[in-house]
């Protein structure tokens, strides 16, 4: 029986086939896929930050984008997942709202790509996919069997990635 | 000093009720002027929630709503949003343009519709603001509105990233407007930074 595994906002969940992994409703935030393509495994992170290092809470390392990344490949590896197999797909980081000349804050989702794509270079993760920027929401849907990320937007189509 | 908004007292709790009662039923009777119909409001809530229980106020985080953003600048600096489903706007939309209910629509939604949702916006949080400010002598400087069309958790959640370097809860002051006692019209959200929290306590005399 497979089940569809929700992923919450700064959270992070493993699954294995045929069990899919989802998370809704990503606006300026970034959902992380890793995976095993010979395990069929892989994990799903919700981030909503960039980096860990100038926060005053840092309890919760499903959080930022660098600190998530670590935990991902902590726990894919304590799945028995080898580093050499690992891929990922990204999408999110969208800016929502549009102030004239408005400071850093709003561009959170363009910095969090940025730093989602740096820390997975960093690890030497080969990344396979991404659906980021632009200003609307995504919804998305993983399946660590094939790989599949399918992407779910209101008014801006249905995708897989 | 608040650290953690899980660290208020049940008076505090109660102080900041108080003043959301007070702003969200002057909001409350611009909103009714504005659309020339009786709109009730719910007892505020004060709640202190993780991130992802929010969106679970709007009925999850992939519902289509219209959110109305503020930024809130002067002496305690917050956030405003105003959150309703886009029937619900496009409903408001129709009362304040003096169209027939149910002409406008979410795919025709144009320049004059969203103008006419920020300035609701504008007239709601300025009321709300203007009350807190009576009470605790504070400032309250709103910016100019912003209007997102998208899922609940996508309008939210770079909101809340301003929260999440200090972070894991926020402090979530709501009201629930209703009109003809069935229809729910939206939610208003005041989320004040932890330090501007201080602030306002001290001005109500329930620092700790």
């Amino acid at each position: 029986m497979e089940k569809i595994i929700q992923v919450g906002m700064a959270d992070l969940k493993f699954a294995k086939a045929p069990d899919k992994l989802i998370t809704a409703g990503l606006g300026s935030c970034i959902g992380i896929c890793i995976y095993d393509k010979v395990l069929k495994s892989g994990c799903l992170a919700h981030i909503m930050l960039p980096s860990s290092q100038q926060a005053k809470s840092t309890q919760n390392k499903a959080k930022f984008a660098d600190t998530a990344i670590e935990l991902i490949l902590h726990e894919m590896e304590s799945q028995g997942a080898s580093r050499l197999h690992l891929l990922a797909k990204i999408a999110g980081g969208a800016q929502m709202f549009k102030f004239s000349g408005k400071s850093d804050i709003m561009k959170i989702g363009e910095r969090n790509a940025v730093a989602v794509i740096e820390n997975l270079q960093k690890n030497r993760i080969r990344i396979l996919a991404r659906d980021t920027g632009g200003n609307y929401g995504r919804t998305i849907i993983f399946d660590p069997g094939t790989g599949d990320l399918l992407v779910r937007t209101i008014g801006h189509g249905e995708r897989v990635i | 000093m608040i650290h953690d908004f899980s660290d208020l007292s049940g008076i505090q709790l109660d102080a900041l009720k108080e003043i959301g009662n007070i702003g969200s039923g002057n909001a409350a009777t611009a909103l009714a002027q504005l659309v020339q119909a009786k709109i009730e409001m719910s007892v505020p809530i004060v709640t202190i929630l993780p991130f992802v229980s929010v969106t679970n106020l709007l009925g999850g985080a992939d519902k289509h709503v219209m959110g109305i953003y503020l930024a809130v600048d002067g002496s305690a600096t917050a956030s405003i949003l105003f959150i309703l489903p886009v029937d619900q706007a496009c409903l408001l939309v129709d009362m304040l343009l003096g169209k027939k209910l149910g002409e406008t629509s979410i795919d025709k939604f144009g320049d004059m519709e969203s103008s006419a949702m920020m300035e609701l916006g504008n007239i709601l949080s300025a009321t709300y603001l203007n009350a807190m400010s009576v009470f605790t002598n504070l400032t309250f400087i709103p910016s100019v509105p912003a209007l997102g069309i998208d899922m609940a958790g996508a309008i939210i959640d770079a909101i809340l990233a301003q929260f999440g370097e200090i972070a894991d809860h926020v402090l979530v002051m709501e009201t629930k407007f209703k009109k003809d006692d069935y229809d729910v019209v939206g939610h208003f959200f005041l989320l004040p930074e932890p330090e501007s929290l201080n602030r306002i306590l001290s001005a109500l005399g329930v620092s700790c």
